[in-house]
């Protein structure tokens, strides 16, 4: 393969790595600063992060490996997800494995393995933290998969790079009904994947109103940081996946430095504006019941299916 | 105004079940240590017209036992079980003989404040298993919280019996906070025990203070000038004020909207700097002194007017968000009946369709009485919401209203003269959360003998598990602050 493509994944990952806990910085800065109140400042994440690494570890009574192996895999599948998904380059020695299926299994695994830690507790906190989180995702990943096939409709297959570059070559793929509505929906299923209002209230102290951070209350430490880290990664892969499908503009289809290194400022640009965006939204929304999340999620499945009928019977070219 | 009636064990609820039927509530129960004998004070109160009558009983020391009232009131019920733990006076045919306010650690047979207890003992073993209900079926656990918790509340243990996420029981176990104040009270001169009154609930420094100061007038025959009533009516508002718009945004926070809590805060924060230049402390301490008031400054009535022009457009924000608006509906219901029967006060109440009201049933003075007491009658959430928002309109009107007949300064009666022999004397006031009644007995040389503070989350905290049947175990925590007792008010 090439030097280019290597290069990329080199940039994308550390990229992604050492942005993740800036992102998460800047939204609750953007937040704050919307609220009116000062903030923490954006480094504040990395700041955490670092106190976290210092403590030492520490393991309920009674847990096994499930609790154990939880924090690496979460953060392991989330950096493979930063390699798989083209946020800056569709050129890559890894293109060929970029596979929209693969890249929903990788969240899905990274959802269970929190699931079963919380399971594994045996605490009532992590019980219903992980019986949430499976009926938030046994909604979610569904819709993650049909708003994307309605996008690899037009493309002709189910490899992001794939999608991606087509749709930057052709941006009426993005206009069109079937584009509009997977936009919806996939940013409806981002929200609940990544734990944000108004599914979820990462900002929540209320141990009975959890979803995400009940499942991880038994965390300290490093395994804690490792947990936050993950989270992190998930949310800026997420949106990062979010940008390339939908604002594919500027991201490297050839083999040219100059275009990964741009791809990579745009890329980061991306992001920031989106999380920022969903920052500023999330002032203005609360959080819903529980029970009316299904509805919402459900209205979300519904817009990416009706996406995929409209790219199956409105799509005119490449359907093949 | 009050008239007190000496009654023998066997008339006791004969007498409890007439001014019970007539309207009355059991206001407070105070046990006394006398020489010869172990007394019994009931107080029964109603208004308007204000009327306050009580019912004294004598126990023998050696074998203090007294006919139940709880068949008659579930308030009293509470009472008997609290004398039961803290003096050892046992309640006859008691439906719940267990214990409510006793430490589990605290050796059996001790008795706190019986005037043999002594310094309090060690940690003992754990008496004697305790266990919580269960509730069995299919697909039931529980889920245990607290007494600590993630956030920096005050410590409480719920445990929730659940199916799915609906909550088929919850029992609340309070009682972490006991701190002796009834205790403390004892032997302290007047002016003394008015910081240790101030300090029962930090958040209602006036309402306690208040509540004690008119205790010990009575007592005293002290004549308190119009002035310093009016003043004392103005502190009370303020102090509804501020701890009201607090639990606005609290309750918006708990939904997720953080930006109406960051408003919410911002008044408060806003009213607390014009209590601090109002009575030299954030909170409101020292405006109300034994005799009459003490204010440095008077809030200004711009100052109010934006205030009050905040708190509508947070109220309206609130209300007019769809999704905020959605969670308060509905949301842990308190039926009217089951509000009467626990025998709520404050805005419990008055969401419940109650219209209970101290300033109403037992005025001050003439001034301070609001001009309309807010009340809805649906019994949720919102209702909850509802009615602190329009009591936060009534008391910025009543503030203003006062003003005009306050001083600065020192306001003091002339000083009482010197009485002899044991006098008692009782105080009722409508804090901020519902009715406070405190019964005070001097002894002969003037300091007090008893205190007993009865606060409204004494009355109210069996009404919200009662609220929460059949609620979601993620809408507790809203619910548990629409409420908002207070755990030191509870456990003295």
């Amino acid at each position: 393969m090439n030097t280019v493509g290597y290069t990329a994944i080199v940039l994308q990952v550390g990229a992604v790595v050492a942005g993740a806990p800036l992102l998460t910085g800047l939204m609750r800065q953007t937040r704050a600063r919307l609220e009116g109140r000062a903030g923490a400042g954006v480094l504040q994440p990395w700041r955490d992060v670092r106190k976290l690494l210092r403590k030492e570890p520490i393991t309920p009574v009674g847990t096994g490996p499930a609790f154990r192996w939880a924090p690496p895999l979460l953060v392991a599948t989330s950096l493979v997800l930063a390699v798989l998904v083209p946020l800056i380059s569709t050129d890559t020695p890894v293109r060929g494995r970029a596979d929209l299926i693969v890249v929903v299994s990788l969240l899905a695994l990274g959802t269970l393995a929190l699931a079963l830690a919380g399971l594994d507790t045996g605490t009532a906190f992590g019980g219903m933290g992980a019986s949430r989180e499976m009926a938030i995702a046994a909604l979610v990943e569904p819709t993650i998969l049909m708003a994307v096939f309605a996008l690899s409709i037009p493309a002709g297959s189910t490899n992001l790079p794939v999608i991606v570059a087509g749709a930057a070559d052709q941006p009426a793929r993005l206009t069109s009904p079937a584009g509009l509505l997977a936009i919806a929906a996939l940013a409806v299923a981002v929200l609940a994947e990544s734990g944000r209002l108004p599914v979820d209230n990462p900002a929540t102290h209320l141990e009975l109103t959890m979803v995400h951070e009940a499942m991880t209350l038994e965390y300290a430490g490093p395994d804690l940081a490792l947990v936050e880290f993950g989270a992190q990664l998930r949310l800026t892969v997420l949106l990062g996946l979010l940008a390339s499908l939908f604002a594919p503009w500027g991201i490297a289809t050839g083999a040219s430095l100059a275009a990964v290194l741009l791809a990579l400022l745009l890329a980061v640009l991306k992001v920031a504006v989106l999380g920022m965006a969903l920052a500023a939204a999330e002032v203005f929304w609360a959080k819903l019941r529980l029970f009316r999340v299904p509805e919402l999620l459900a209205g979300s499945f519904l817009l990416a299916l009706l996406a995929v009928t409209a790219s199956y019977f409105l799509g005119g070219e490449g359907g093949q | 105004m009050r008239t007190a009636h000496e009654v023998n064990t066997g008339e006791l609820p004969k007498r409890a079940e007439g001014l019970l039927r007539d309207g009355h509530r059991l206001a407070l129960v105070a046990a006394h240590h006398d020489v010869d004998a172990v007394r019994l004070v009931h107080l029964f109160v109603s208004g308007p017209p204000d009327t306050r009558i009580e019912l004294h009983v004598r126990l023998d020391p050696a074998r203090p036992e007294v006919p139940s009232l709880a068949h008659l009131s579930f308030p009293a019920g509470r009472f008997e079980r609290e004398m039961h733990d803290l003096h050892g006076i046992v309640p006859l045919d008691h439906p719940q003989p267990r214990r409510l306010v006793r430490h589990f650690h605290w050796p059996k047979g001790w008795y706190p404040m019986h005037p043999d207890a002594g310094d309090p003992p060690a940690f003992g073993e754990q008496e004697g298993p305790y266990p919580f209900l269960e509730v069995t079926g299919d697909g039931v656990y529980e889920i245990p919280v607290g007494p600590v918790h993630a956030g920096i509340i005050e410590p409480g243990h719920f445990r929730f019996s659940v199916v799915g996420e609906t909550i088929l029981k919850l029992k609340a176990r309070l009682w972490f906070v006991h701190k002796g104040i009834e205790k403390l009270f004892q032997g302290r001169s007047v002016a003394a025990g008015l910081p240790l009154a101030e300090r029962i609930s930090g958040d209602t420094a006036v309402g306690h203070a208040l509540a004690y100061c008119l205790a010990v007038e009575e007592a005293t025959g002290t004549a308190v000038p119009e002035q310093a009533q009016c003043a004392r009516a103005l502190l009370l508002e303020l102090e509804r004020l501020h701890n009201h718009v607090a639990d606005l945004g609290m309750l918006c926070n708990d939904v997720g909207h953080g930006i109406l809590n960051a408003h919410a805060q911002r008044v408060r924060e806003q009213l607390l700097r014009l209590n601090d230049t109002v009575t030299g402390h954030r909170l409101l301490r020292g405006g109300v002194v034994p005799g009459g008031s003490a204010l440095r400054t008077l809030p200004h009535p711009a100052q109010l007017d934006a205030i009050g022009d905040d708190i509508r457009d947070i109220v309206k924000l609130a209300l007019g968000h769809s999704t905020i608006h959605d969670r308060f509906t509905g949301t842990a219901i308190l039926r009217t009946e089951a509000a009467r029967d626990i025998g709520c006060l404050g805005y419990v109440a008055r969401a419940s369709g109650l219209a209970q009201d101290a300033r109403i049933a037992h005025p001050l003075s003439p001034h301070g009485r609001p001009a309309n007491v807010p009340v809805h009658t649906s019994g949720d959430v919102l209702a909850r919401f509802l009615v602190r928002a329009e009591e936060i309109d009534a008391s910025l009107a009543l503030i203003r209203e006062l003003r005009d007949s306050v001083a600065t300064g020192p306001v003091l009666g002339p000083a009482p003269a010197a009485g002899s022999g044991p006098r008692s004397g009782v105080g009722l006031v409508e804090g901020w959360r519902g009715t406070i009644a405190t019964r005070v007995e001097l002894a002969a040389d003037g300091t007090l003998a008893r205190v007993k503070p009865v606060d409204p989350s004494f009355f109210n905290w069996p009404a919200l598990p009662v609220a929460l049947n059949d609620t979601i175990v993620p809408d507790f925590p809203l619910t548990n602050k629409s409420f908002n007792l207070s755990y030191a008010g509870n456990d003295l």
